[in-house]
């Protein structure tokens, strides 16, 4: 029963990992910037649903507000921070955005307190059995959430002409704005649906824990980059296969590598084999 | 006096490990994001020899050693990877260290190496002996930045491809910059491990590679007085900010936002801009 458990845990993992991977390595594909700072939206996301749910009572419209408000700042942080600085070498991108993802969980510490905050009263506790695996229904809207996004973004990039502008300007994007593309709003439109994944994905990671503090962003910031690696960077399919195949690694390796290995170093092992060995990311076509 | 000195202490320390880092990154433009560890392997490996009773120079000498050999197997995974690809390798690199020293209860696992012994050479003493080696480590990088090897990084630094090429060997000067660069990085931390003579994982984090790589960046890419002044200026900033407790690394972090966001060629970079701009006027 352990076997299935641990598989249960890391696909869990995985799916909280799949969530704020996907919005990140969709700005990744589109702007090539390695978006540190995707982790700290990620926190704001998580205080924003924890605060509102205590206020309003309601965990849906806390969701959904969460979404919306973190994907207005996404689009704001790319304002601001990224545009004027596109054009410059990849390290001063991610060198600004570690500086802001400091300066963040330095104001959520100021503002909201070190210790973090809790639901006053946990949202979405009552199990749910299913083929003999009993979850709570909060942890299988977690694995749904993550399916179901990246269902949706699949549709909207295949499906839609917005989707083939989004394409055309990954692809090219001075070729895209010749066919009447407008690139800066495709760009903007990208960073708000990226923000708001990791929006949800703080959400969840929120309601999963009950607690929110200011540090939650900070072993993600470093493991989605890891994950949106092997994913091969912008592949939204790919990288929601690395995220849900490192949660299950790292639930197992907890278990049977723990004296050799402490848990957040399992990541970069599978990450530096599979890049020796594929030096294009696990799922990048060639 | 002792504060003055134990200041001067952590510049000279920073200095060392800024412009290890601005050899591979700088001159050969190879990105890392895990520096710290090779800092981590030079302070280990010293202070374990140390503290079984071995004199304090050649322990420091088996610590570049060791970060050296460390940095050439790093260099290799340089020659499969480039750009984000090696940044995220390098971090991946730096975790891992952390995640090995951390469950090894030879090293100290979490708690760490406490009790190093003092190098005998007094406070005074070791300070030289820092700003000597910072010193060295500045003259080794201005010679090094005229001579050949210094062009052939260029070369790599600019355009793999073309130095390829035109027949340099990208290979082995890959390794070249890499094999010094960790190997002063492990005279940095060997350095810093008998300066505080405590030393555990957390002092060889995430956190600390990017304060290196943003003492290299901050300074401009390559300048190496550049880097000298970001070093020497960022080690002691957090000193300088105490006054502000609370918000110290809102500061830290805002400051590096603002300069990679309004002047990202680094202090070097603004400052000649400054320079062009008051000679324009005067002409």
């Amino acid at each position: 029963m352990l076997f299935v458990e641990l598989l249960v845990q890391g696909l869990l993992q995985g799916s909280i990992y799949g969530l704020i991977a996907v919005g990140l390595t969709l700005v990744y594909g589109l702007l090539r910037i390695l978006h540190v700072a995707h982790a700290g939206l990620f926190t704001l996301g998580g205080y924003i649903c924890v605060i509102l749910t205590n206020q309003t009572g309601s965990f849906l419209l806390a969701v959904l507000a969460s979404m919306l408000l973190v994907g207005i700042t996404g689009m704001l942080i790319y304002r601001i921070c990224y545009q004027p600085i596109l054009d410059q070498p990849p390290f001063v991108p991610l060198i600004a955005s570690i500086g802001l993802f400091i300066a963040m969980e330095e104001l959520f510490r100021i503002f909201f307190g070190a210790y973090g905050l809790s639901f006053t009263e946990l949202p979405l506790q009552e199990p749910l059995p299913f083929l003999q695996v009993s979850l709570k229904q909060a942890e299988w809207l977690t694995m749904l959430m993550s399916v179901g996004f990246v269902a949706i973004l699949a549709f909207l990039a295949n499906r839609t002409k917005l989707g083939l502008a989004w394409k055309a300007t990954v692809t090219d994007p001075e070729i895209a704005s010749s066919f009447g593309v407008d690139i800066i709003q495709v760009r903007y439109l990208n960073f708000f649906i990226g923000s708001s994944l990791a929006a949800a994905s703080g959400c969840m990671m929120a309601v999963l824990n009950n607690l929110v503090e200011p540090t939650m962003g900070s072993v993600p910031s470093y493991k989605m980059l890891a994950i949106i690696v092997l994913g091969g960077l912008g592949n939204v399919r790919g990288t929601l296969i690395a995220a849900i195949l490192l949660g299950i690694i790292e639930s197992y390796g907890t278990i049977y590598l723990d004296d050799l290995l402490d848990r957040d170093s399992i990541a970069f092992v599978f990450l530096i084999i599979a890049l020796m060995i594929r030096p294009q990311g696990l799922f990048q076509r060639t | 006096m002792a504060y003055e000195i134990s200041l001067l202490i952590v510049m000279g320390i920073s200095i060392t490990a800024g412009l290890s880092l601005n050899l591979i990154t700088g001159f050969c433009g190879q990105i890392s994001l895990g520096h710290a560890a090779f800092m981590g392997i030079g302070a280990y490996t010293s202070a374990l020899m140390t503290k079984n009773g071995l004199p304090f120079f050649p322990s420091l000498a088996a610590g570049m050693l060791t970060a050296g050999i460390a940095g050439i197997f790093v260099g290799l995974c340089s020659l499969r990877v480039r750009h984000d690809f090696l940044a995220i390798t390098t971090m991946g690199v730096g975790f891992l260290f952390l995640g090995i020293v951390r469950q090894q209860d030879a090293l100290g696992g979490e708690m760490g190496i406490s009790g190093i012994p003092d190098p005998g050479l007094g406070r005074i003493g070791f300070l030289l002996f820092v700003m000597g080696c910072a010193a060295l480590v500045v003259y080794l990088s201005l010679y090094m930045k005229r001579s050949w090897l210094g062009f052939a990084f260029d070369a790599v630094a600019d355009d793999e491809d073309t130095a390829g090429m035109l027949g340099l060997d990208v290979t082995q000067f890959k390794l070249i910059a890499f094999a010094i660069g960790t190997s002063l990085a492990g005279l940095a931390g060997g350095l810093y491990a008998h300066n505080i003579r405590f030393i555990d994982p957390d002092s060889f984090g995430f956190v600390e590679s990017i304060t290196v790589l943003s003492m290299v960046v901050i300074g401009g890419i390559g300048s190496v007085w550049g880097v000298v002044i970001a070093s020497a200026v960022l080690s002691v900033l957090p000193l300088w900010f105490q006054f502000i407790e609370d918000y110290k690394l809102l500061v830290y972090g805002l400051l590096l936002f603002s300069v990679m966001r309004f002047s990202p060629g680094g202090l070097s970079a603004l400052c000649f801009n400054i320079f062009s701009f008051f000679r324009k006027k005067l002409t």
